[in-house]
């Protein structure tokens, strides 16, 4: 965990439910994590961990028959997962802004990127049309779009998808949050502007000292960006530590074959790490640690008692492998 | 342990489901069923044979249902103007109103199903001509085209083959009029599945164009085909209502719902509400019933709503 | 132009000046009235290359570089606007060699991207898996045709079980492995697999990566693999070829195209790569996005953003030429202003 700093976000025992007409299926189960200020937080994970429903109930935008069946989410100290609808619309956007990952359909088409940034300032800074349209220009030049004092006028569809995504970043930045949500920010786009929006994502943050939850399935994306990184599996978190210890020494047996199974450049293998078999469906997560039927070093005890995060080192890993015992031992060699 | 059997799979279904939960669309149901087997079954069900002149007596007229003062307990609705007992004479016009709605349909159906899936694959020139005349009829309200062809029709067989053929010129006229709006849906249907990527699989394996459309794209494209075909039910025996109604449709003596209520309505205000009112009744929750059912058929088909 | 492959044997597949314009003018009365010329989509620009018998040849490039028109140019779903194809010899690509193309046609099949559009999802598996079997009459006999298709999925890794459920009853990584069962069913030397692993999870994409490469050597398939993933086209292939704005930029065999990239393109797209095993290296920042393939540059395509442009890549597209078995088409190279 960072420092003494208080958390800019803090989420304790999150659990995220679907009812349906044959049971309860529980996508986020029991997830615990800090984000401190000015941070860049991964969230890795395959589809179906429940890492998007993760910034999705941060934000508030759980659909019924979705809900928050337990747990609280803070930010700056103050609740806000069982807020009113009024309250978490006055903080989306001001405090907590989101990027998301189709940058086509992030943006209205039929009103023009100037109209959009200066609705946005306005709502959430007291300016008027004049400051707010100086302001929006600001954040073009930031966001790195040429020309933009002619551009802002334009319509979404007359910009590329990377343009496009800038212009979703600046309007997640234009009332200064705390906190942005990225959900799979780089996804649709190319290989050579993923590693544009990447180095600017990153830079604007450090500069305005905003945290971020960057959600995705990329590792190499995570490798590049991030401060630390949860890897989440099946709604639960597997493993949370440093960038660098997780990707390059990872402890949970699913982190590792995850590793594994990422072709490297420059690393010529016959065959990838394989690991057997694919994440549980909802209806079918198995008791005990939710990896065991595919993990390779599984006991007895994994099948039937579900580990909790514990520290090893500097991260934390939720496997029953790194008992406390085990770990004093270890340290003993 | 195999797979469920297909009746363990539809009870279980998401649509079952929806259909068991909502009361109205099982009573609808209910009632269309129950229409449905009457009809199928008057020759059985009838009390009497109102087809068959030796049983008819003209002194049994204009007699009122069973529970009025007047009434005769043989014929529980009353009798119309030429002495059929009305219960069995609804029975069997029924018979004509399902039997015309349900082929005119299915031959829409065909025909427009047909031309929009070779439309929407084809596509050019094919495509364009097939639409335009979709389009042109489709500015024209259906009756009207039902009428002009019954019109036609009429003038160039003479009055007895008119008549002899005519559930197959219902048939024809009503279905000329629905083709349309199942080749508008089926072109659209088929447009969206052609680029989709297992016709182009299908296209490398090799397969002529026919059996691509036929045997792929045909059962993807069917499930709005239903709903329309739930609706146009409706308003096909509707159609054929009003177009015996105008009188152009089958004769008095065999006569439908439609020329039942046709001729009723000669008698409404002598007193003789009976042979109107009835007929109209059974017409309305009939239609009512099949539409309730399309209602429910569109909305357990769409993905989004579930 | 394409010469043979480095063992001498004869290429299993050559492709020489291969172009594919789309029409996508405005329609006749507009362009009547606002006076518009026709406009074309360049997608493919004039690509030669070859692969040999049992090699697996990647096309890589960013979207819009037309990779995947490439693809079903060559398996037949469009045909080309000019230029040659020649499978096993036999000139198939022009709509004057129909004869041929479907003489041949049986030896190529084809992988889809999207496991969830590629199989209809109104047929069981068991039908999905046989149709190329019935197609081509391949087996008598419906119980002979089961077994075949259970066999199939078998060595895919799934049960002949599977064959009673429906698709929607897999899961995307489950599904390719339907799509390459029926591929494999026609009995194909030729697999052309667009992008078959970018709609899946990392970790299913290595059992897919894995499987396919053991079936290429048990049964001695050839690939062209298209893909914008480098790393997965690193893993994979025998050759790699670049492709930007429809034109082939650069083609190699792997190793060398990795550790040496000529062409100003490849080296940018790798040095695009995010850095997994974070080295922490100095990345040289990227300039500009791809240009509509509707109005691309004049000369070479990549001249607005490429660092060694000069006046003649603005007036003159370059020529391939091939360096020690390297492909590249690029005037700096050629005038030796790069090393």
């Amino acid at each position: 965990m960072q420092g003494d700093n208080q958390a800019l976000l803090s989420v304790r025992n999150l659990r995220i439910e679907f009812p349906n007409r044959r049971g309860t299926l529980v996508a986020v189960d029991d997830i615990s994590f800090d984000i401190a200020p000015g941070e860049i937080l991964g969230v890795v994970g395959e589809s179906g961990a429940g890492k998007s429903l993760t910034g999705a109930a941060i934000i508030g935008l759980i659909e019924p028959p979705g809900r928050i069946a337990q747990g609280e989410i803070f930010l700056e100290g103050q609740r806000i997962d069982h807020l009113p609808y009024e309250e978490i619309r006055k903080i989306r956007g001001r405090q907590i802004g989101a990027i998301f990952q189709d940058p086509l359909t992030s943006l209205n088409p039929l009103y023009s990127v100037s109209r959009q940034l200066i609705e946005t300032i306005q709502t959430h800074l007291p300016l008027n049309e004049r400051e707010a349209r100086a302001r929006a220009l600001e954040l073009l030049d930031e966001v790195g779009i040429p020309g933009a004092a002619e551009r802002i006028d334009h319509y979404p569809h007359q910009f590329s998808g990377g343009m496009r995504q800038r212009v979703v970043i600046a309007l997640a930045l234009c009332a200064e949050p705390r906190l942005i949500i990225a959900d799979e920010p780089t996804t649709a786009l190319d290989v050579s502007i993923q590693a544009q929006i990447i180095s600017l994502l990153k830079g604007l943050c450090k500069e305005h000292g905003t945290a971020v939850m960057l959600v995705t399935h990329d590792m190499g994306v995570i490798a590049e960006a991030a401060d630390r990184v949860a890897v989440m599996y099946s709604g639960r978190i597997a493993e949370i530590g440093p960038v660098q210890e997780v990707v390059r020494a990872a402890k949970h047996p699913y982190t590792h074959g995850l590793m594994g199974s990422i072709p490297h450049i420059g690393h010529h293998v016959d065959q990838l790490t394989q690991i057997e078999g694919s994440m549980p469906r909802l209806q079918e997560i198995p008791s005990g640690c939710p990896f065991n039927p595919r993990c390779e070093e599984a006991s007895d005890r994994c099948r039937v008692e579900r580990p909790n995060l514990q520290g090893v080192e500097q991260s934390e890993v939720a496997c029953h492998l790194f008992d406390a015992q085990r770990v004093e031992a270890r340290a003993g060699e | 342990m195999g797979p469920p059997s297909v009746w363990h799979r539809i009870w279980d279904s998401d649509i079952f489901y929806s259909f068991r939960s909502s009361k109205i669309t099982m009573v609808a149901a209910f009632l269309t069923a129950l229409i449905f087997l009457l009809a199928i079954f008057a020759p059985l069900v009838a009390p009497h044979s109102p087809y068959d002149v030796a049983t008819v007596d003209l002194m049994d007229a204009e007699l009122p249902p069973a529970w009025e003062a007047e009434g005769d307990p043989r014929f529980l609705l009353g009798t119309d103007n030429l002495g059929r007992d009305l219960w069995s004479t609804i029975l069997f016009g029924t018979r004509i109103s399902l039997a015309v709605g349900f082929l005119s349909v299915i031959f829409g159906l065909v025909v427009g199903v047909s031309l929009g899936l070779v439309s929407g694959y084809v596509g050019g020139y094919v495509d364009s001509f097939i639409m335009r005349v979709a389009e042109i009829q489709l500015s024209i309200p259906g009756i009207l085209i039902a009428l002009l062809l019954a019109g036609t029709l009429r003038g160039v067989l003479s009055a007895e083959a008119y008549n002899d053929a005519i559930v197959y010129v219902l048939v024809l006229t009503i279905g000329t009029s629905i083709w349309p709006q199942f080749a508008r849906t089926v072109r659209g249907s088929t447009l969206v599945e052609r680029n989709k990527e297992y016709v182009l699989a299908a296209r490398v394996i090799g397969l002529s164009r026919f059996s691509i459309m036929w045997r792929h794209v045909l059962p993807n494209v069917m499930g709005p085909v239903l709903v329309i075909a739930t609706i146009n039910l409706a308003i096909a025996i509707l159609s054929e209502a009003t177009l015996s109604f105008l009188g152009v449709g089958v004769p008095p003596t065999e006569p439908s719902l439609g020329t039942l209520i046709n001729e009723g309505q000669n008698y409404l205000f002598s007193g003789l509400w009976w042979i109107t009112i009835f007929p109209g009744m059974v017409l309305a929750v009939l239609v009512l019933a099949v539409n309730l059912l399309g209602d429910w058929l569109r909305d357990a088909l769409n993905p989004k709503l579930r | 132009m394409s010469d043979n492959s480095s063992d001498g044997a004869a290429p299993l597949l050559s492709v020489d000046g291969l172009v594919r314009h789309f029409d996508v003018s405005a329609p006749f009365l507009n362009r009547l009235i606002e006076r518009l010329d026709r406009s074309y989509v360049r997608a493919v620009d004039g690509i030669d290359f070859d692969i040999g018998r049992g090699e697996t040849f990647s096309l890589v490039g960013e979207s819009g570089c037309g990779k995947s028109t490439v693809a079903r140019l060559i398996v037949g779903l469009y045909q080309p606007t000019a230029g040659s194809i020649r499978y096993d010899g036999v000139e198939i690509g022009p709509v004057s060699a129909a004869a041929e193309r479907k003489r041949m046609q049986p030896h190529m099949q084809m992988i889809f991207q999207d496991p969830y559009a590629s199989l209809n999802p109104r047929w069981r598996v068991a039908d999905i898996v046989a149709e190329p079997i019935r197609v081509r009459s391949l087996i008598k006999g419906k119980a002979e045709t089961l077994n075949r298709v259970g066999e199939l999925l078998s060595q895919v890794g799934l049960s002949p079980a599977d064959g009673e459920r429906f698709p929607h009853e897999f899961s995307g990584g489950q599904r390719q492995r339907i799509s390459i069962a029926r591929a494999l069913a026609g009995e194909p030397e030729f697999l052309v697999c667009d992008e078959p692993t970018s709609a899946l999870d990392v970790s299913v994409q290595a059992q897919i990566l894995n499987l396919m490469k053991e079936l290429q050597d048990r049964l001695g398939l050839t690939y062209l693999f298209i893909s914008h993933d480098l790393a997965v086209v690193y893993h994979v292939s025998t050759k790699v070829g670049v492709m930007y704005l429809g034109r082939l930029v650069e083609w190699a065999d792997t190793k060398t195209l990795f550790e040496n990239p000529r062409h100003p393109y490849t080296r940018m797209l790798l040095d695009a790569i995010p850095d997994l095993e974070m080295s922490g290296r100095q990345r040289i920042p990227v300039a500009g996005e791809v240009p509509s393939p509707i109005n691309p540059p004049s000369g070479c395509a990549f001249h607005p953003r490429c660092p060694h442009a000069e006046e003649r890549c603005r007036s003159e597209a370059p020529q391939a030429r091939e360096y020690d078995g390297v492909h590249v088409s690029c005037h700096a190279v050629a005038d030796g202003r790069i090393s």
